[in-house]
C-alpha cells in the first residue's frame, strides 16, 4: 500500500537511520544487532502505550491517564503476586489487560455518555488512579524479594533469541495494524477524527468509537503495568510519573495529527524508536541526560512543523472551493 | 458598457444617496455573482433588498463592508469616489452591518462587545474602563435598550444582541447600517422592537439597507426597494409605487436559462409516508407521502424547517412525535445507521462539514456506510472495498487519479460525487438531497440534475430540499413548501408556479 511508504515515515525512516550513523561514528558498539535489540527491548513499553494512544489520538482525544492506569495496574497485580504467589502468569495477564480496560472504560464512558473534554477527563482520572494507588499500597513499596521468580522473570524469558517484552511489542504491533487496517472500528476511528459531523451521517457513534479507543489505551496500559514491574522488579506509588507525555509525543513524532484523523501506526512506532535511540543512545555518547530532553522537545516541534504544513496544503483546496460558492 | 440610469426614478431629484454604487460587477471562478449591479442608499431612508437565494444579496453586502473587492464599478460616499480595500477601511467610512448571526464576542461583557476595537483609551494607552461603561449606558440609553453593560453577552437573547450590535453601530457613528435579514431569528415581540429602532436610526438620519425575504416587513418598514436577480439588477423605486404582486414579479420573472433534463414521469406506489412529524422547537405537523421514481421537491426559506425535518427522518436528531412507514411497515429510525438499514440516505448540504472525510481515500469514504457489505467475519476486505468504489465512481463519472487518492486533494465538485457515490453504494430505496447544487458551478449543475433524473428513472425516490426555484420547478414531480416550521403547501401540475412558491413560502396573501 501507498499509505505505508508515504512520505512522512520515509523521513522518520531516515531521521532515524542518520541519528544512529551519527551514533555510530562515536560509539560503534552502539548499532551492534545485539545492542539495538536491548534498545527495542528497553523501548517496547513506549511502543505498546504508543500504539494505544494512536488510535485514542487518531478520534480527536488524548488519553493522558496511562501511565497512572499502568501503575495502578502494575500495583494491583504487584500486590497479588505478593500474597498469592501461586497464581499463574496467564492469569496475572488477563488481570493487567482487563483492569487496564475497565480504567480505561471509564474514561471513556465518561468522554462518550458525559461529553467532557477527553483532556479533562483523563487528567482527572490520572490523578484519581495514581490516588488510588497510595490508597491500596499504603504507600509501602512491593520489593523485588516479595515478588515470585516467575513474575519478574516472565517479561525477561528469551523466546528464539528475543526477550517476552519484545515479543509482546511486536505481537501488539502486528494486532493493532491488523485492526486498524482490516476491520470496521479501525476505520471509524480515522472517520471520526477526520470530519466527526460526516461519520454521524454514515451511521457511525462518534462517542462509542472514542469509547472503544479508550478500552484499547486502557487495556495496553494494564498489559504494560504488568510487564513494567516485573521488569523492574519493584511498584511504588510513582513508577512512570510523566511517562504519558513521552507516549504522546512518540505519537506526535510518528505523525498522528493531535487535531485527528490523520497518521498511521507505523509512524508512531518509527517516533517511539526514535525517543527509544536518543534516551538510550545519550548516556553511552557522553552526552548529558538534559540533553535529552531538548532533543526529544526539538523533535516534538519538528514533527508538529510537518503537520501544520500538511493542513495548510489541504486547506487551501477548500478555500478555493470556498470561493466558488460565495 | 452600456450606462443606463439605474439611480432610483422617483423622487431621486429631490434626495441625494449619501451611498451609491454603480456597474458593480463581480466575478467568481466559474460565476458571475454580480453584473453591473446598482445600488443607493439615502439619509434617513430604508431601502429593502429583495431578491432569491443566490440572488447576489450576500455578495454586495461583502462588497460594501470591504470584504469582496469589485471587479469593476464605482462607490460613491458622500459625493466622493471610495474604495474599500478591507473591512477596517468600511468601518471606518461608517458602514456597518448587522449580520442575521451577530458576530459577536460571547464571553465579553455588553460594554467591550461595543467598544470592541475602538475602547476609550487613557494617556498611557490602557482601556479606560470607567469611560467605557458611560459611553456603552449612555449610547443604550439613546435606543431605550435596558441592558447591564457589564453583562456578558452569553446571557443574552438574539434579540438583546442585535441591541448590541445596533449599539455598536452607533459607537463608530455609522452614517450606513446594513440589516441582513435581522428578524429571521426574533420573535414577534422582538421584531416590533427592531422595527422602532429601525425608526429612530432613520430619525438620526442613518441610511439604512434592509435585507429580508418577509415581505409583510418590507412593506411595513422600507422606503424604497431594489431588487437583483441573478446577480443583476431588475428594478428600483419607491415603496409607496409598487405591490406585492409586482415585486415578486421581478423577483422571480426570468427568462429559461437554464435547462433541466426532459424525465419520463413512471412514478409507481407509495414507498414512504410520513404522519404527523413533530418536534418540540423545529416542526410541526409534518406528513407527505413519497411515491417511488418520484422526485419530491421542499421549498421555503433559509431557516423554514426543511434540514431539520430531513434530519429527523434520518435519524441525526429524534421527533417527538410521528410515524415513519416505508412500503407501509411502521420503522421507528434513532440513528443513521438505523436510517441506512431501512434504506433511506442523507447527502447534506454542507458537504465540508458533513460530507467527505478529508485525509481518507477515496475509496474508503465511499465505502464507509457499507463496511457491513464488505467485510466479512469482522475484518474489510479491501479487494472487495475497491469494486464497490470502481463501479459507483465509474456511474458517476468521477475524475481523479487513483481510488486510494485522498479526497482532500479533489476538487468540489468531484468531492461531491464521492460523497453521492458513498451513498449510492449503499443501495438506498430513498434518497434526501439537501441543496445539491449549492456551491456548484453552472456545468456541474446540469450534471447533477441529469444524474438526479437517472436516478429516479432506475426506481429511486428522491427528496430534493432546493432554495432555488428554477431547480425546484425543473427538477420536482411535487413541491411542499415550509413555511417556520410548517408545511404551508403542497403543490403539483397548474399549480406549481414561480409566484405561488413565493407566496407560500414568504407568507402572503391568505396563508399567513
Amino acid at each position: 500500500m501507498t499509505q505505508y511508504l508515504k512520505s512522512r515515515e520515509a523521513i522518520l525512516l531516515g531521521a532515524i537511520l542518520a541519528l544512529l550513523a551519527m551514533i555510530a561514528t562515536r560509539f560503534p558498539a552502539f548499532v551492534s544487532p545485539g545492542n539495538l535489540l536491548n534498545v527495542f527491548n528497553d523501548t517496547a513499553p513506549l511502543i505498546i502505550l504508543a500504539l494505544g494512544q494512536t488510535v485514542v489520538i487518531l478520534t480527536r482525544c488524548i488519553d493522558l491517564s496511562v501511565a497512572a492506569n499502568l501503575a495502578l495496574t502494575g500495583m494491583v497485580v504487584a500486590m497479588l503476586n505478593a500474597a498469592a504467589p501461586g497464581v499463574p502468569i496467564a492469569v496475572i495477564l488477563v488481570l493487567a489487560v482487563s483492569l487496564g480496560a475497565i480504567l480505561g472504560a471509564i474514561n471513556g464512558v465518561l468522554v462518550w455518555k458525559l461529553s467532557i473534554p477527553p483532556i479533562v477527563v483523563t487528567l482527572g482520572t490520572m490523578t484519581v488512579f495514581r490516588g488510588l494507588i497510595f490508597v491500596i499500597s499504603g504507600g509501602e513499596w512491593v520489593n523485588a524479594h516479595e515478588m515470585s521468580a516467575a513474575f519478574t522473570g516472565f517479561p525477561r524469558s528469551v523466546v528464539l533469541g528475543l526477550p517476552m517484552l519484545s515479543w509482546i511489542a511486536l505481537g501488539i504491533a502486528a494486532l493493532f495494524l491488523l485492526l486498524v487496517f482490516r476491520t470496521p472500528l479501525g476505520r471509524a476511528f480515522y472517520a471520526v477524527g477526520g470530519n466527526p459531523h460526516a461519520a454521524v451521517y454514515t451511521g457511525i457513534v462518534v462517542g462509542r468509537t472514542q469509547f472503544w479507543a479508550f478500552v484499547l489505551s486502557g487495556a495496553l496500559a494494564g498489559l504494560t503495568g504488568y510487564l513494567w514491574v516485573a521488569r523492574y522488579a519493584v511498584a511504588y506509588v510513582d513508577i512512570a510519573a510523566g511517562f504519558e507525555l513521552e507516549v504522546v509525543a512518540a505519537c506526535v513524532i510518528g505523525g498522528i495529527s493531535i487535531a485527528g484523523g490523520a497518521g498511521t501506526l507505523v509512524g508512531t512506532i518509527l517516533g517511539a524508536l526514535f525517543l527509544g535511540i536518543v534516551k538510550n543512545a545519550l548516556p553511552v555518547v557522553d552526552i548529558s541526560p538534559f540533553w535529552q530532553l531538548a532533543i526529544s522537545g526539538s523533535a516534538i516541534i519538528v514533527a508538529v512543523t510537518f503537520n501544520v504544513r500538511q493542513n495548510r496544503r489541504r486547506g487551501r483546496i477548500i478555500l478555493k472551493r470556498a470561493e466558488g460558492h460565495a | 458598457m452600456q450606462i443606463s440610469v439605474r439611480a432610483p426614478a422617483a423622487g431621486a431629484a429631490t434626495a441625494v444617496p449619501i451611498l451609491s454604487l454603480d456597474g458593480i460587477t463581480k466575478t467568481f471562478p466559474g460565476v458571475k455573482a454580480l453584473s453591473d449591479v446598482a445600488l443607493a442608499l439615502y439619509p434617513g431612508e430604508v431601502t429593502a433588498l429583495v431578491g432569491e437565494n443566490g440572488a447576489g444579496k450576500s455578495t454586495i453586502v461583502k462588497i460594501l463592508t470591504g470584504i469582496y473587492q469589485p471587479d469593476a464599478g464605482a462607490i460613491t460616499l458622500a459625493g466622493k469616489p471610495v474604495q474599500f480595500p478591507t473591512a477596517q477601511h468600511a468601518t471606518d467610512a461608517g458602514i456597518t452591518a448587522i449580520h442575521q448571526e451577530t458576530v459577536l464576542f460571547d464571553d465579553l461583557s455588553v460594554a467591550e462587545n461595543i467598544f470592541i476595537g475602538h475602547a476609550p483609551r487613557t494617556r498611557w494607552g490602557l482601556i479606560d474602563w470607567p469611560a467605557l461603561r458611560a459611553r456603552a449606558t449612555e449610547i443604550l440609553g439613546r435606543i431605550d435598550a435596558d441592558l447591564d453593560p457589564r453583562m456578558p453577552l452569553r446571557e443574552l437573547g438574539i434579540a438583546s444582541k442585535h441591541l448590541v450590535a445596533i449599539a455598536r453601530a452607533l459607537s463608530v457613528d455609522a452614517r450606513v447600517v446594513i440589516m441582513d435579514e435581522p428578524t429571521a431569528a426574533l420573535s414577534h415581540k422582538e421584531i416590533e422592537e427592531l422595527y422602532q429602532l429601525v425608526e429612530r436610526l432613520k430619525a438620526e438620519g442613518r441610511a439604512i439597507l434592509f435585507i429580508s425575504h418577509k415581505f409583510d416587513e418590507i412593506f411595513r418598514i422600507a422606503d424604497r426597494y431594489t431588487v437583483f436577480r441573478d446577480g443583476q439588477h431588475v428594478g428600483s423605486g419607491r415603496m409607496s409605487e409598487i405591490d406585492e404582486g409586482e415585486l415578486v414579479r421581478l423577483m422571480v420573472g426570468r427568462s429559461v436559462d437554464q435547462i433541466f433534463p426532459a424525465r419520463a414521469h413512471q412514478i409507481g406506489a407509495e414507498c414512504l409516508k410520513v404522519v404527523g412529524y413533530a418536534h418540540p422547537t423545529e416542526f410541526d405537523d409534518i406528513s407527505f407521502s413519497l411515491r417511488k421514481g418520484e422526485i419530491l421537491g421542499f421549498y421555503g426559506l433559509v431557516g423554514a424547517g426543511r434540514s431539520e425535518v430531513m434530519q429527523a427522518l434520518f435519524g441525526v436528531t429524534r421527533p417527538s412525535k410521528g410515524v415513519v412507514r416505508i412500503d407501509g411497515q411502521i420503522r421507528a429510525i434513532r440513528s443513521p445507521a438505523e436510517a441506512i438499514r431501512a434504506g433511506i440516505v442523507y447527502v447534506p448540504e454542507d458537504r465540508g462539514k458533513q460530507g467527505a472525510v478529508i485525509g481518507l481515500p477515496i475509496f474508503q469514504n465511499i465505502t464507509l456506510p457499507s463496511l457491513s457489505q464488505t467485510s466479512r467475519r469482522g475484518f474489510l476486505r479491501l479487494a472487495e472495498e475497491f469494486r464497490l468504489a470502481r463501479e459507483y465512481t465509474e456511474r458517476l463519472d468521477l475524475r481523479a487519479a487513483a481510488l486510494d487518492q485522498d479526497v482532500g486533494q479533489l476538487s468540489g465538485g468531484n468531492q461531491q460525487k464521492v460523497v453521492i457515490a458513498k451513498w449510492l453504494a449503499t443501495r438506498p430505496r430513498v434518497i434526501i438531497l439537501d441543496e445539491p447544487t449549492k456551491g456548484v458551478d453552472i456545468g456541474s449543475k446540469a450534471a447533477v440534475h441529469a444524474f438526479m433524473a437517472e436516478l429516479a428513472a432506475q426506481g429511486l425516490s428522491v427528496i430534493m430540499v432546493s432554495s432555488e426555484i428554477p431547480e425546484i420547478l425543473g427538477m420536482s414531480d411535487r413541491v411542499i413548501v415550509m413555511r417556520e416550521g410548517l408545511i404551508a403547501a403542497e403543490l403539483e401540475g397548474a399549480a406549481l408556479t414561480p409566484e405561488s412558491l413565493v407566496r407560500h413560502a414568504a407568507g402572503i396573501g391568505g396563508t399567513a
